[in-house]
């Protein structure tokens, strides 16, 4: 194998898994120094620079971050990363005024259509470069589907008007309550560039089942269902509810109804439960408030009495598996089952629907209904002063996908106001600092702690039930929240390593814990991969190859496992290894906005 | 300086015949500095004992004094020690076999510890071929001291106040040949791959395993001018491979004709001995003592197995001592009672 580039600032980012995976790229790692330190504030701006809404992502991440954590492959549970992210929110002191302002005016004006997480990413980062950022949005308020959607007892709103505010308050001019009907009517007002970020708000419906047309007046899309809730359309429901539908919008379907009158609610699916779509943890919750989660049943009719729903049938299903893997779902032929119920949820999905969006617009869309985009980076429509982001450019995805969009289009939006390249990306800003502070001495706490993970505590089971708005998760307290970032491996305190100082005194092969390092005859990667210490099997994971040393052989480290010790550094009697911090931050419209140091 | 080595360890670490992983071999992290060439001879007895899958239980570490005679702290935290006084290993070891002669003993030394205080206890555990493994980690210098020349220093070598020894070294392995050791070897603390099966040999061998390993002390003798140093040991070096084939494995690996001697040890494990001129012969003490000597005149250290007798007799059957530890026999066998001493003086009149 070729020595490998450590230049390439993309080598050691991977290195930091959950940064790597977070799409908006939040220095993970730095953070939860920052909070193990009792620096909340600074925390918080760490993350604000990265992912803008980190109050609410601490509560509704996804948290694509937590699985690629390295913790969980040295030990059983990931880093409580996002419960942390929530710590630095609920701790911080007053922060406005470390916020940035609107820059002097640069003549530009963009549009912004929807007021969810991507556009407000948008506005965001061009608002300080002076643009003039005018949002629309057919709600009452900003925040899209983190106001509509997600239920005030995960997301309370206090916290979401806060992080709102910020960007609002950097002179962003939002007209809400209005509803874009045409594309063409933004683009006759002659902005620069205009920004669609209006989501997938199209819940699917049933239409083919019986009785369907029949029962409409209890039966609800599930969407639809949550936003006429979130904004008191509607306060109650039957005893009875049946949700349909595996998701999290079903699992929010159904811990809503509990608190609206529901005494028995159930969530029906048609597929098995371990391949529903719902996060595990969504799952749990709902289990935990009662509600049975009923798999392998087919939706199969919507029963009538009198004119009036009062169940529904389910044919029952086994998921078989065919040659190439692909999953079926294949009647048992058992008798269909019923379950009776008053009111009916409808969570089986969601969709794009741009029906505002005029043909001669030349805005073209895929047969899927999602708009041809230049790339994954541009964000460019086939219209080139019009830019996607967020749910509406792939189809329904997450906040914190909305907000990595965000980021690109804005860089996009800008560099296309400056009649630049849009291909022609900024490089992240990226240092790599030595951490050395004495012989042996780091400046983090390098040995790693043996505490385990430790879950959230949650409010009295039956308070909860009886309110909409209470929160049900209480957050760390600040010994819990200490002890949990410490155990955190920073794994972008790096491991550097440089040729001319290594003796081959294989002291850092003996002492690695987790026998990472290995001394052997250069082979084409596969083969050298088998050829350590342990063999390094995980592969999307990378072997860190050096150059040719004097003995002729190569050092070799799986990063797979490293515990980020340094006691391979430590124990170097040449520092031929160097533990330094990297630090890397996407490269976004506007510079760094907030300086933490 | 960190003295905890973390808990984690690689999810996928090998486990030997026991069902332990290398980790279960551990000790204490180290408190040499930090690149001394006897942690790396710490690593390979782990290592070793690991691959032979020897119950930590049933091994016993003895040293004397030095920064060599630590290193069993830094190796199998779970087996039994004893850091006995400079140049004493011999007696304490010797004492501890002949009530026990069931455990493995590995003593670890230094060049000082063997070569000038320990010389005299030394000799005699060679001629009295006590049933152990004798590693000297040989430095050239008295490493714990400060670095002074050590009696293996060789003539010329520069010390880092910058003298030049003007003494001849002792070479050990020599020195052990000659005294009738049945089990000699030398190898390098940079070289595992060599190290590992020979040490995994010299504790199947049934006798006194003597090995010399060059470690450089990266602290006090590893600067130019110096012969034992990481640089100007691998430089010099003429290595003898090898393999060991526990008694209970197949042999996998086919050796090309001539270049490969087998020996078969008493326990029916097997050494492989790779050499390229095939008229040296690992029996044969003249042989040996010839090769060691003419690679010496040609300023190279010859590394390996250089002499074996598989056959010898060691100190337990020499002189046909119980053939069961002391501990494991009973009161009427320890103390036979005024029957027995009645009839042992009734057969002296
Ligand atoms: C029930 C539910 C729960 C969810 N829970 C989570 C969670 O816990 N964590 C998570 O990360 N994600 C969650 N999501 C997904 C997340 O809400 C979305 O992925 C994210 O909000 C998408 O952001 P966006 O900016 O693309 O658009 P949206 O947030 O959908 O915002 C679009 C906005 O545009 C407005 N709009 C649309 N068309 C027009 C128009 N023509 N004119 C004017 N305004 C318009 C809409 O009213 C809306 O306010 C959930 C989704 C649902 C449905
Ligand atoms: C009886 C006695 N005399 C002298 C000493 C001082 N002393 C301690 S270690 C040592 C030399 C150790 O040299 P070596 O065995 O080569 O070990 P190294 O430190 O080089 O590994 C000496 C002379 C002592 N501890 N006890
Ligand atoms: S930091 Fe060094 S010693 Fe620690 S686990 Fe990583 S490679 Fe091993
Ligand atoms: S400890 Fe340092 S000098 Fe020794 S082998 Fe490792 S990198 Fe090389
Ligand atoms: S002084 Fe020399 S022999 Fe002793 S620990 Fe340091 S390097 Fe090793
Ligand atoms: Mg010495």
């Amino acid at each position: 194998m070729k020595p490998t580039n450590t230049n390439d600032p993309e080598y050691f980012h991977k290195v930091v898994d959950c940064q790597y995976a977070c799409p908006a790229h939040t220095p993970v790692p730095e953070y939860i120094r920052l909070i193990a330190q009792e620096r909340y504030s600074d925390a918080y701006m760490i993350n604000w620079e990265s992912n803008v809404f980190p109050g609410v992502l601490g509560r509704t991440c996804d948290r694509p971050c937590e699985p690629a954590c390295r913790r969980g492959r040295v030990e059983e549970e990931p880093v409580a990363i996002c419960r942390l992210k929530r710590v630095a929110a609920d701790f911080k002191d007053d922060v406005s005024n470390r916020m940035p302002k609107a820059g002097p005016k640069n003549g530009k004006k963009i549009a912004l259509i929807g007021g969810g997480p991507a556009s407000l990413t948008v506005a965001r980062d061009l608002a300080p470069l002076g643009y003039e950022m005018h949002l629309f949005d057919a709600q009452v308020k900003g925040g899209g589907f983190m106001r509509s959607e997600i239920p005030s007892f995960r997301l309370p709103e206090s916290v979401l008007d806060e992080e709102v505010g910020y960007v609002l308050d950097m002179g962003v001019h939002a007209q809400f309550d209005t509803y874009i009907d045409s594309l063409q009517s933004i683009l006759d007002k002659e902005y620069d560039a205009v920004f669609v970020g209006c989501g997938a708000p199209r819940g699917r419906d049933l239409p083919k089942l019986p009785g369907r047309a029949e029962a409409d007046a209890n039966i609800h899309i599930g969407l639809d269902w949550l936003a006429n809730v979130a904004f008191d359309h509607t306060q109650t429901i039957g005893k009875r509810v049946i949700v349909l539908g595996g998701g999290n919008t079903a699992m929010d379907c159904c811990r809503t109804s509990r608190r609206l009158g529901g005494e028995d609610v159930k969530v029906i699916v048609r597929s098995p439960f371990d391949s529903m779509k719902a996060s595990p943890w969504e799952k749990e919750d709902a289990i935990h408030e009662g509600i049975p989660i009923i798999d392998n049943h087919v939706p199969k009719e919507f029963v009538l009495e009198n004119g009036k729903l009062v169940g529904m049938t389910f044919e029952k299903v086994e998921a078989v598996f065919d040659k190439d893997g692909k999953r079926n779902l294949v009647p048992t032929g058992e008798e269909p089952a019923f379950y009776p119920c008053d009111d009916v949820l409808i969570a089986i999905g969601q969709e794009n629907a741009f029906p505002w969006i005029e043909e001669s617009t030349g805005v073209r869309f895929t047969s899927w209904g999602t708009p041809i985009i230049n790339d994954d980076e541009t964000f460019q429509s086939t219209r080139k002063e019009v830019f996607f982001g967020g749910d509406a450019a792939f189809g329904p995805s997450n906040i914190i996908t909305a907000v990595a969009h965000g980021h690109k289009a804005a860089v996009s939006i800008d560099l296309y106001c400056q009649g630049k390249d849009l291909s022609v990306r900024p490089p992240p800003h990226v240092t790599l600092v030595s951490q050395k502070m004495g012989i042996h001495e780091w400046s983090y706490d390098s040995i790693p702690v043996d505490d385990k993970r430790e879950a959230v505590p949650l409010v009295d089971l039956k308070a909860a039930l009886k309110s909409r708005t209470l929160e049900v998760e209480l957050g760390f307290d600040l010994d819990t929240a200490f002890v949990q970032a410490e155990r955190c491996l920073n794994c972008d305190a790096q491991t550097v390593f440089t040729e001319a100082n290594c003796i081959e005194c294989d002291a850092c092969t003996d002492i690695c814990p987790t026998s990472c390092i290995s001394f052997v005859e250069n082979a084409p990667e596969a083969e050298l991969r088998q050829s350590l210490l342990v063999p390094a099997e995980t592969l999307d994971q990378d072997i860190y190859v050096s150059d040719t040393l004097e003995t002729g052989r190569v050092l070799v480290k799986d990063e797979d496992v490293c515990l980020h010790c340094g006691l391979c550094a430590e124990r170097c009697p040449t520092a031929a290894w160097d533990m330094q911090m990297f630090a890397y931050n996407l490269a976004k419209a506007a510079p760094i906005l907030t300086e933490v140091t | 300086m960190s003295y905890i080595k973390p808990k984690f360890r690689h999810p996928n670490l090998p486990t030997n015949r026991l069902g332990y992983t290398v980790a279960d071999y551990d000790g204490a992290v180290s408190t040499l500095c930090a690149g001394c060439g006897h942690d790396s001879i710490s690593a390979a007895i782990r290592n070793a004992c690991f691959a032979s899958a020897l119950e930590p239980h049933r091994i016993a570490k003895i040293s004397g004094i030095g920064c060599s005679s630590k290193m069993p702290t830094y190796f199998l935290g779970k087996s039994h020690g004893f850091n006995s006084v400079h140049g004493r290993m011999p007696s304490v070891a010797t004492g501890a076999s002949l009530a026990n002669r069931d455990l493995t003993y590995v003593g670890v030394s230094g060049d000082g510890d063997t070569a000038s205080i320990g010389m005299g206890q030394f000799i005699h555990l060679i001629r009295r071929n006590l049933n152990m493994t004798y590693i000297v980690a040989n430095n050239g210098c008295y490493g714990l001291t400060k670095g002074q020349d050590s009696a293996t220093a060789d003539l010329g070598s520069v010390s880092k106040a910058g003298d030049a020894n003007p003494f001849d070294g002792i070479d050990l392995a020599s020195l052990a040949i000659l005294q009738g050791a049945s089990f000699v070897g030398r190898s390098f603390s940079g070289d595992k791959t060599q190290l590992e099966p020979l040490i995994r040999a010299a504790m199947a061998h049934k006798g006194f395993a003597f090995i010399d390993v060059v470690s450089p002390c990266v602290t006090f003798n590893n600067h130019a001018g110096s012969t034992k140093s990481y640089s100007e040991t691998r430089d010099h070096l003429d290595v003898m491979p090898l393999d060991f084939v526990p008694m209970r494995e197949e042999i996998r690996t086919q050796y090309a004709e001539g270049t490969t001697q087998s020996v078969t040890l008493h326990d029916g494990s097997v050494i492989h001995l790779h050499k390229a001129d095939t008229s040296y012969r690992s029996d044969d003490r003249k042989s040996a003592m010839h090769a060691v000597q003419t690679a010496e005149d040609e300023g190279r250290i010859l590394t390996g197995l250089l002499y074996l007798d598989p056959d010898s007799q060691d100190l337990h059957q020499n002189i046909q001592l119980a053939s069961r530890p002391l501990n494991e026999l009973g009161k009427d066998e320890l103390c036979p009672g005024s029957k027995v001493l009645n009839s042992i003086n009734e057969g002296l009149r």
